[in-house]
């Protein structure tokens, strides 16, 4: 795989992350086209588009578009899986993952990509071990955290102030994995939601 | 809602995130990023020293705000610094940052390499998988320079954690990738293929990626990785949907793995041990048996993972082309998925049939679907749907189905989407080409693709039938013919206006017999259409009145009228004016004889590779014209799809720059010595050149046919190659290369070393050695006078792409060079990736105060890149039939220019830089050859074949290379040296 994109449906990016080496300007470029040319296409097409001397595989959930750019020999199904078990991650890690998830906490949906893909391969694919290494890190992390709060009470931190709002939209809060019955799907089956699957 | 922040607690942020969100507007989320930006520079120069939790919160900060799409120029260092923190959670960070923003600011790329160092030996496999994925996601030379040797280490050592194997089995990936000359291969290799036995499904994921990738180009070294894959695919696919735990997917068994051994499989031929081979078979069988069963799962994942492996599966079946009935099986397969409600699997179905439709064991069961496929092309909603089917319908096509497929995608152009409009226009003139039958199907189809769509008729197309018919003499009355009939049409095509007035021009002569189309008709019909054309097809009109003025005297009246009108003698553009006056001279200072003679019939055009299809192969990627495959064109359509029988003795190319009676070009060989002018060169051909000479230098004939060329020599390789570096000089203001550029060049083609260049005042000589793909070449500068050459400095120039393709450093010298003394300048070149032109050497310098300069082409060709390969026989017979995509090939059939000696062309050939290989060829007279061109990028495998024919002289010389533009590239190379 040579990158990944997400990106809402108003093509805003919301995670970017490339496995070739490509100047920031590039990167601009091949966003901004493909964001485009993914936007415009309608529900019922094909998953896969020839871009360049790429193939596009891309998948909406809900507001958001996952869209991965891979090789000519390439396997487009196993692809389109990929994106399907990186959201399946995504959401048993925050539960129930919308938009607004991966907006607040990006560094974590990195940190899931990394353990699930390394260097454009998939690197582990059974979701327990993916979780698992994220977990453990959480735990590092929460223990870290305890820490720091009993500093911090003694420090007195004035500069983090009232507790963070956000105005809603409807779409970016909506669960990415639950809403996808509100796609239509090629097959029309209804509900993907992936909570009960297996 | 407040975002789920699980796990962390970095409120800042989450605030900063929330604000930029509720910004109206762009200029009210710049104004707050900004304001951010000065907080957090001003937190990281203040002289309190930050804590670790306030640096990580900064430097996430920083990273959303890059996300976000904004520049990013400080906060490095803190995130180098965060590297180093013994808090996970910081690190962590620290790692995102560099990993995301990296630049290769060498200063602090030593700083990170230091962080990753301590982190890789802290025994910490949290620690050490955090540094594997910032080599990984990073990549860089430096990176690879510090690590390539400790990362095979980390890989198979016994008491690595499974999770750091994966890393790090991924980073070496991605190391290897990037630079692979960094990486060193060696014991550790064997062991690395053992991976695949793991225990850890995980590891064994992870490890077949490297695999892949190293055996690509070390195919011998990872040779026992085959029988081991084949025997963990044959585990996973017989095992139940549960086996695998965590690693079933929807019922499928680990998906992801099979079909990664699936494509490890496919960089090698079939196993050679009947047993491994058995089991592979028996696993292929299985998938295709699965594929039939009730699905386990209505989820479409289940679906997909199953099919992805069964596309794999086919995919392998289709390399190893060799079984038949596997083959047959896989088309049944996908003949049900043709028409599948899912989009997705209708159209890789459509992708994959391409690839059975070129072998020759599945051709004839591809083609039973003609139908669905037609019915495809119709009623897709999605145009790249469509596009496969388009693709499909062209590699399915052979004679016996031709006329069909032709008048459907002729249909469909009709209604067919802009996008893909040229390339349908370019497929089916190439159908109708190769398959045409009688030679009127064909002028019938591209007038009809003229008509329905003339705006994406190329030039090649157009120039193609115009060959077609001058090579053809039973189908130029009709020709004549019809395109008189198509441009009685009230609104023609301009495309068919060229096409009409080159064929009226020729051949006329042929249906003036018939009052309808008598030549006043078909003069008035042409010059109807004459204002509202180009330039470029006006001027071509004005060729076809002289020519009319020849064949059809009755209307030179009416003809030199229409030239000397004040609307043509005096024309703003140059072109037209110039070909009014001079045709306006020749028509009434010429005899009938001499008029005759030097407006007579073109000759007929050298057989040559179509260049429609080179045009086709541009618009799509490798794999685009598998319907042209040469191979299964049976021997008896050569002279009828082949276009015409070689004519060497008689034809010659005429020369791309023979000009409109030479006035914009240097004058060719054959013309009388420098003209001064038009006129003195007119009154030249008529005073010097005997009548008789059929060939006169520039005679109008060639003068037209060369409008007719593409712009270049051996139009296809002009094509495909760059500018001309004379039109594109490059960064420098350098001349274009001296006219013997090419010569000198083709002089080093097969030799390293010699006098690139000498005159009056000065000598270059070579020395050069290349290994892989490095070369080092020493240029030696000889002041041949006995005065000082000042300011002298040569200079090596990229033009075009190349500077992507090939890098050369140069060392300055000495800017006075004394008489008679002689400098050294050394080159350092590495070759990134195939390139098709040299690079420019441009010297300067004044010698007696006056300037001087010169260009000419660096003696860096392709094939110094070579390294010689030696195979058996059958091995070599097994990749040639690899390469047997139409575009792999190249082929050039010319004349002897030097004694045809054997010890010679062994010589040069060697000095080419392949192998010869003996015993191949069944005829001991032929040369064969194997050898891999090394680039950094990529390698390309490369064979060739050479056929001496003693008795006519001549050669036939066949290159078959993975890569297209190579192929023809050194075909070109070559040929030029025998």
């Amino acid at each position: 795989m040579q990158f990944m994109l997400l990106f809402s449906r108003q093509g805003k990016l919301r995670l970017q992350k490339w496995y070739v080496p490509l100047s920031d300007k590039e990167k601009k470029k091949i966003t901004r086209e493909l964001v485009q040319t993914v936007l415009a296409r309608k529900p019922k097409m094909c998953s896969f588009l020839e871009w360049r001397d790429l193939k596009i595989v891309y998948k909406r959930y809900a507001s958001l578009y996952f869209c991965c750019a891979i090789e000519d020999q390439d396997n487009e199904l196993i692809t389109l899986e990929i994106i399907h078990r990186y959201v399946e991650l995504l959401d048993k890690y925050f539960g129930s993952v919308c938009e607004l998830d991966i907006i607040f906490n990006f560094e974590k949906a990195y940190f899931i990509l990394d353990e699930f893909l390394l260097g454009g391969e998939v690197q582990e694919t059974s979701k327990k071990n993916v979780l698992k290494a994220i977990e453990q890190a959480d735990l590092l992390q929460e223990f870290q955290n305890q820490e720091r709060a009993s500093w911090a009470e003694v420090a007195s931190r004035h500069h983090e102030h009232s507790a963070p709002t956000c105005s809603v939209s409807g779409a970016e809060s909506c669960c990415i994995t639950t809403a996808l019955g509100e796609v239509p799907t090629e097959e029309g089956r209804g509900t993907l939601s992936i909570t009960d699957s297996v | 809602m407040p975002a789920v922040s699980k796990g962390d607690g970095m409120r800042g942020l989450a605030v900063f995130i929330s604000d930029i969100r509720n910004c109206k507007s762009k200029e009210a989320e710049i104004k707050r990023i900004n304001k951010e930006l000065a907080n957090i520079r001003s937190k990281f120069k203040g002289d309190k020293a930050l804590d670790g939790y306030s640096k990580k919160k900064y430097v996430c900060k920083l990273l959303f705000i890059f996300l976000l799409g904004h520049d990013i120029d400080f906060g490095h260092m803190e995130a180098v610094n965060l590297l180093s923190s013994n808090k996970y959670t910081e690190k962590q960070i620290g790692y995102l940052f560099i990993s995301v923003l990296v630049n290769s600011n060498s200063e602090l790329i030593r700083l990170i390499n230091n962080a990753i160092k301590n982190d890789l030996a802290s025994r910490n496999p949290t620690f050490m998988c955090l540094a594997l994925h910032c080599i990984a996601n990073v990549g860089s030379r430096e990176m690879g320079e510090a690590f390539a040797a400790d990362i095979p280490r980390i890989l198979v050592a016994g008491d690595s954690m499974d999770s750091v194997k994966q890393s790090a089995a991924l980073c070496l990936l991605r190391l290897y990738k990037a630079s692979p000359d960094l990486v060193p291969m060696g014991e550790w290799t064997a062991r690395v293929v053992h991976l695949l036995n793991d225990q850890h499904m995980g590891v064994v994921t992870a490890a077949v990626s490297l695999i892949t990738c190293l055996c690509k180009k070390n195919p011998d070294d990872f040779k026992t990785c085959i029988s081991l894959a084949v025997s963990r695919l044959s585990r996973i696919v017989s095992s139940a949907s549960t086996d695998l735990q965590d690693y079933t997917y929807y019922f499928v068994p680990a998906p992801w793995l099979s079909v990664k051994l699936l494509r490890l499989l496919q960089c090698y031929p079939p196993p050679e041990d009947a047993a491994v081979k058995g089991r592979l078979v028996e696993c292929l069988e299985t998938v295709l048996n699965k594929a039939q069963e009730p699905p386990k799962s209505k989820k479409v994942q289940h679906s997909n993972a199953k099919n992805a492996i069964l596309f794999e599966t086919i995919s392998l079946i289709i390399h190893y082309d060799s079984e038949p009935n596997l083959l047959v099986r896989a088309c049944n397969q996908l003949g049900q998925f043709l028409q599948h409600r899912e989009t997705n699997l209708r159209y890789l179905a459509l992708e994959s049939m391409c690839m059975l439709a070129s072998s020759e064991f599945s051709h004839e069961a591809v083609k039973t679907h003609i139908d669905t496929v037609i019915n495809a092309l119709k009623t897709e909603r999605d145009v790249s749907v469509r596009q496969r089917a388009a693709d499909l319908l062209y590699a399915m096509c052979d004679r016996s189905n031709a006329k069909q497929i032709v008048s459907e995608m002729l249909r469909y152009l009709e209604t067919a989407d802009y996008a893909i409009r040229e390339e349908i226009v370019l497929k089916v003139a190439i159908l109708a080409e190769k398959y045409a039958v009688d030679y009127s199907w064909y002028v019938d189809t591209i007038l009809n693709l003229i008509r329905i769509a003339g705006d994406y008729v190329s030039e090649e197309v157009w120039y193609r039938v115009l060959q077609i018919v001058t090579n053809r003499d039973d189908v130029q009355g009709y020709a004549a013919k019809t395109v008189f009939e198509a441009l009685q049409a009230p609104a023609c095509h301009e495309n068919m206006v060229k096409v009409g007035g080159y064929i009226l021009g020729e051949f006329g002569n042929l249906i003036a017999g018939d009052p309808r189309s008598s030549p006043p008709v078909q003069f008035s019909l042409l010059h109807s259409k004459f204002h509202l054309c180009s330039v470029a097809t006006r001027a071509l009109l004005l060729s076809t009145y002289i020519k009319f003025i020849n064949l059809f005297p009755e209307t030179k009246a009416t003809i030199q009228g229409v030239l000397r009108a004040g609307s043509q003698l005096r024309n703003a553009d140059v072109e037209l004016q110039q070909r009014a006056v001079e045709y306006l001279t020749l028509s009434s200072v010429a005899s009938t004889d001499v008029l005759a003679t030097v407006l007579e019939e073109m000759p007929p055009f050298p057989e040559r590779e179509s260049s429609i299809l080179a045009k086709l192969k541009r618009k799509k990627g490798p794999g685009a014209g598998s319907a042209l495959d040469d191979g299964r064109r049976d021997p008896s359509s050569n002279d009828i799809n082949g276009g015409v029988e070689p004519t060497p003795s008689t034809v010659s190319t005429p020369s791309p720059s023979a000009d409109l009676l030479g006035l914009r070009a240097a004058p060719p060989p054959a013309a009388p010595p420098a003209p001064a002018s038009a006129g003195n060169l007119l009154v030249d051909v008529f005073s010097d050149g005997p009548p008789a000479q059929p060939s006169l230098g520039p005679t109008p004939e060639q003068a037209f046919l060369s409008e007719l060329e593409p712009p270049a020599p051996e139009s296809p390789m002009a094509l495909l190659a760059d500018p001309a570096p004379a039109a594109d000089p490059g960064p420098e203001d350098i001349g274009p290369p001296i006219p013997e550029a090419d010569d000198l060049l083709n002089k080093f083609v097969c030799k390293n070393n010699g006098v690139l260049f000498e005159n009056q005042l000065l000598q270059i000589g070579v020395k050069s050695e290349f290994r892989q793909n490095l070369g080092r070449m020493y240029l030696f500068y000889g002041n041949k006078t006995s005065v000082q050459f000042q300011n002298f400095s040569p200079t090596v120039v990229h033009p075009g792409d190349l500077q992507t393709q090939l890098a050369v450093q140069t060392k300055r010298v000495a800017a006075q060079v004394d008489g008679g003394a002689q400098v050294q300048q050394v080159l350092n070149i590495e070759c990134l990736r195939d390139f098709l032109t040299p690079p420019l050497l441009s010297v300067r310098f004044r010698y007696g105060g006056a300037p001087q300069s010169l260009t000419l082409k660096l003696p860096v060709t392709i094939n110094k890149f070579f390294q010689p390969t030696e195979m058996a026989a059958q091995d070599f017979f097994q990749r040639w039939k690899q390469l047997s995509l139409p575009l792999q090939e190249a082929q050039k059939i010319f004349k002897a220019n030097h004694p045809m000696d054997a010890e010679v062309t062994k010589a040069k050939l060697l000095g080419f830089g392949s192998a010869l290989l003996d015993n191949v060829d069944p005829n001991p007279e032929n040369f064969v050859g194997a050898g891999i061109i090394q680039t950094k990028a990529l390698q390309v495998g490369c064979l060739l074949r050479l056929e001496p024919n003693a008795q006519a002289q001549m050669y036939r010389l066949t290159l078959r290379t993975s890569k297209e533009p190579v192929s023809r590239h050194l075909c070109e190379l070559l040929a030029q040296q025998f």
